[in-house]
């Protein structure tokens, strides 16, 4: 059998121990669904109101039994009806999905499109000025919260040049993409910013070590050039572990990007998974998570074939 | 006729300090078509001079503080090295200087396969391009004797076997037909047989093209086969240099007659020990091997069925004696180093015996491995490293045990006041002593050696070696001693097993084995041996190779058929 379909066949028990988990964890929280949605006018309920609310939303029966009905229900794709959109899941989620998908995409993008030529940068002018002064900027890019990059961005946006990002309604991609990006490029900066430090900092890293290995000798005694040298035979050596590093972080920014969300006002994945959490709304939170797991399990799953693809080592023992 | 190249006063020194130079001072001539044999231990500077002329000592940290290196163009003009641009250098390194290095493991990109890496110095050279590039890569495959060329050029590094990898950086680096070609220990890694191969085709390539040749090494014995010129260089000085039949036969300087003298050399069997006192059938033996055989499960998988096995010790049987020395050698995969690992139960015997008899400790059986860097926790100080043995064998650390720990350090030549003292602060050779002391801690009977030597400069090998003479006698000990090196099998060893393919072929005593070599491998092992007496030989480009060991599920070999050569020498019969 293949190594793929290896892979895929572990899926299904990983998100089944993701859904046990959430399932349980999230009723060990004090309050319920009912309270979450009506606030005070909840005391108003008669009892046997409160009981029919229950029994339409599910939540009367025995937790068990709700994890059995709503596996079931997940059996078939369904997701369960969100109680706070009163749509399902599933609609909700994937309302929310384009807007964190583009915003995770641009920041890679933006964070491999400089913290890849910087790190290499650094490396090659290894304890010379370049080196020392990319070496501050990734600290302190590493070390500044998010939010201040953020806050900083728009007060300069809409002091100095008056740009107001257009807040709350989200135009998506094929409505719109100028409108789009003008709403998703300072968010994806704003992300980006904190990443590109730390991919700068691996890609030096890793460059270095290969930069002082003996097939690099090897090249220059050829005659290759120096800039051959560190593209085409040391950068394809170094990138693994940045593509570690990628994949991790990008699966973060899958889930969500919660404070970036916030500031800026976009109705990501991260808001939505909070605010279901405060409004007790089960069925979303569940749903929310899974999916999380999911896109987890396949940005890894991409993250191994790209190390075959970069390392014929790796991509012919995995027979 | 104008000297090639001509070097006066090289001083190289690293790092920002200048007072404390690496390269002191060398000066040598090389004639077109001449080869110079650079010799000199670790650290003696050999590797950093030849850096120097192509000036990649500078992407080490490098600097030239002193000298000057002038190479003669094919217009005749003369170029300054020490003072070249890297834009000049870059078009000297590999058109006109070829380089080949010591690791072919490391030394070839693993991410790109050996047919596109040779392509690129063709593109870089001759400007060749597609499919041009491509044959002309295949025909330089061809020419260091790569079979099926065409296949071998979509295989990536890790592929090929450590002489094919040399092959394969040999013809990158003959790619530019350079004039001069650096040779930088180019078969230190690499097995006796395929050593011999790799210097027959250097041998070859260089008359056929007319290169010089500069040879780094450390075995003086490699540099009576080829060099014309010997320079002998050590703590960063030549200490002396001439033609190679002045130097090799009237040495001048001390450490010169030191490298000749003191360093094992391989004298065909007749510097084999005669001490021993075997007495065939009587000694009851410390350790009896019987039809030892060690199998690996190859692809074994969750989802994959068991498609066969690799048959790394097949059927070997050998007895070790009280008081004496057998050594295994054999080649890298022949499953002598597996033999070692299964007597102390490192390995699974798959199956067949192995019977220690119950000596004076009660852990009859120590080993010492091959790397003395590697083998000592580097967190632990002596007193701890010593310690250890006794404590796994549940013993514990009292005023006895460091009395013990003091003897030993004494016998293996370190000071006794060293117990607090870290890995880090001794050299090679004191570490190897440390591992030897770690070794006879709990009184064994028998030390399993493997390539315990191996690692340790020469010089350093000579007194080792000789220390584990003195402590057999001293105490009684057997040895196994697992070796590729045959001038220090020579040495040590009463009794030989040559290795091939996971089975002995060939067993007796050393000085028998190593003069009349019976087996046909035994032979072809023994012929590749460089040696002192074996000047400007031509070896010839042998490039049988190894039979695979991965055998299918199920396969029993052959019953062994062996011949007495002699008394207790036996060969198998092929």
């Amino acid at each position: 059998m293949n190594y793929l379909a290896r892979r895929l066949l572990t899926f299904p028990l990983i998100l089944l121990g993701v859904s046990l988990l959430v399932f349980f964890s999230i009723r060990m929280i004090p309050g319920d669904a009912i309270t979450a949605m009506l606030g005070t006018e909840a005391g108003l309920l008669t009892p046997v109101q409160r009981q029919a609310l229950a029994a339409y939303f599910g939540i009367d029966q025995p937790v068990v039994v709700q994890y059995g009905r709503w596996l079931a229900g997940l059996l078939q794709g369904d997701l369960g009806i969100s109680v706070t959109y009163g749509k399902p899941v599933l609609t909700v989620i994937l309302e929310r999905f384009p807007l964190t998908l583009e915003l995770a995409l641009l920041a890679m993008v933006i964070a491999l499109g400089i913290g890849v030529p910087a790190g290499v940068l650094a490396a090659t002018n290894n304890e010379r000025s370049t080196d020392v002064v990319v070496r501050i900027l990734a600290m302190l890019g590493q070390s500044t919260p998010g939010f201040v990059v953020g806050l900083v961005i728009i007060y300069v946006l809409s002091v100095y040049f008056g740009f107001v990002p257009a807040m709350g309604s989200f135009t998506p991609l094929w409505a719109d993409p100028l409108a789009n990006l003008g709403q998703l490029i300072f968010p994806a900066v704003t992300l980006g910013f904190a990443f590109a430090a730390s991919v700068t900092r691996i890609s030096r890293s890793a460059m270095l070590d290969v930069l002082s290995d003996d097939y690099i000798r090897t090249a220059r005694a050829k005659g290759v050039s120096g800039s051959s040298v560190v593209w085409h035979h040391a950068l394809p050596n170094a990138l693994i572990p940045v593509v570690t590093l990628s994949g991790v972080e990008f699966g973060y920014l899958l889930g969500g990007a919660v404070i970036v969300e916030q500031i800026f006002a976009l109705p990501g994945l991260g808001r939505l998974t909070l605010d279901a959490i405060g409004q007790r709304d089960y069925a979303l939170v569940q749903g929310c998570v899974l999916f999380i797991a999911l896109n987890f399990l396949i940005v890894n799953l991409l993250v191994d074939l790209a190390y075959a693809a970069l390392d014929p080592r790796i991509r012919l023992s995995a027979r | 006729m104008n000297p090639l190249l001509s070097v006066r006063d090289l001083t190289v020194a690293f790092g920002k300090d200048a007072s404390q130079p690496v390269v002191k001072g060398v000066s040598f001539d090389l004639k077109p078509g001449e080869t110079l044999a650079i010799v000199g231990e670790s650290g003696s500077g050999k590797s950093v001079t030849a850096l120097s002329i192509n000036r990649l000592v500078d992407f080490g940290g490098g600097r030239i503080v002193g000298g000057s290196m002038g190479l003669t163009r094919p217009d005749g003009a003369v170029l300054e090295l020490s003072q070249a641009e890297e834009k000049t250098l870059v078009g000297i390194r590999g058109r006109e200087i070829g380089m080949i290095f010591q690791e072919p493991m490391t030394s070839l990109n693993p991410v790109h396969t050996v047919g596109a890496q040779i392509e690129e110095a063709f593109r870089l050279h001759r400007g060749l391009e597609g499919q041009a590039a491509r044959q002309a890569a295949r025909e330089a495959l061809d020419r260091v004797r790569i079979a099926d060329a065409g296949q071998r050029l979509r295989y990536y590094p890790h592929q090929l076997s450590g002489g094919m990898r040399q092959r394969v950086m040999i013809a990158m680096a003959l790619a530019g037909n350079p004039r001069l070609l650096i040779a930088d220990e180019p078969t230190t890694a690499l097995d006796v047989t395929v050593q011999a191969q790799i210097m027959a085709l250097l041998a070859e390539l260089k008359a056929e093209m007319g290169m010089a040749m500069i040879f780094i090494t450390h075995d003086i014995g490699l540099v009576a086969g080829i060099a014309d010129d010997v320079l002998v260089m050590q703590n960063g000085v030549a200490v002396e240099q001439g033609r190679l039949d002045a130097v090799l036969d009237a040495p001048q300087h001390d450490y010169t007659r030191h490298l000749l003298n003191a360093v094992p050399h391989f004298d065909g069997g007749r510097a084999a020990r005669d001490d021993g006192t075997r007495t065939e059938g009587r000694a009851k033996p410390m350790v009896a091997v019987r039809d030892l055989m060690v199998r690996f499960p190859v692809g074994r998988g969750l989802f994959s069925r068991n498609p066969g096995a690799v048959h790394a010790v097949e059927g070997v049987d050998f007895d070790l004696v009280q008081g004496e020395t057998l050594a295994i050698v054999g080649e890298s995969g022949s499953g002598k180093s597996t033999t070692a690992r299964a007597i102390l139960g490192l390995v699974e015997a798959t199956r067949g015996t192995i019977d220690a008899a119950s000596g004076h400790g009660d852990r009859p059986i120590q080993m010492v491995f091959q790397d003395p860097f590697a083998s000592l926790n580097p967190r632990l100080d002596v007193e701890n490293l010593l310690a250890e043995p006794a404590i796994a064998a549940g013993r514990r650390v009292d005023a006895a045990l460091r009395e013990r720990m003091t003897f030993l350090l004494e016998k293996v030549g370190l000071p006794t006041d060293c117990l607090a003292r870290y890995p880090h602060q001794f050299s090679g050779g004191q570490r190897q002593r440390l591992c030897i002391a770690r070794a006879l801690m709990l009184n064994p009977d028998v030390v399993v050696l493997d390539e315990a030597v191996s690692a340790l400069d020469v010089s350093v090998q000579a007194r080792v070696l000789d220390l584990l003479i003195d402590l057999q006698r001293e105490f009684g000990l057997a040895y196994l001693f697992i070796s590729h090196d045959m001038a220090v099998v020579e040495r040590i060893a009463h009794r030989v097993a040559v290795m091939y393919a996971g089975q002995i072929v060939e067993i007796g005593d050393a000085g028998a084995v190593l003069s009349r070599p019976q087996h046909s491998y035994t032979r072809r092992l023994i012929a590749a041996v460089p040696g002192m007496d074996r000047r400007r030989q031509r070896y010839d480009v042998d490039t049988t190779p190894v039979p695979s060991l991965v055998r299918p599920r199920g396969y029993e070999p052959p019953r062994a058929d062996w011949v007495d050569a002699g008394p207790g020498h036996r060969v198998r019969v092929e």
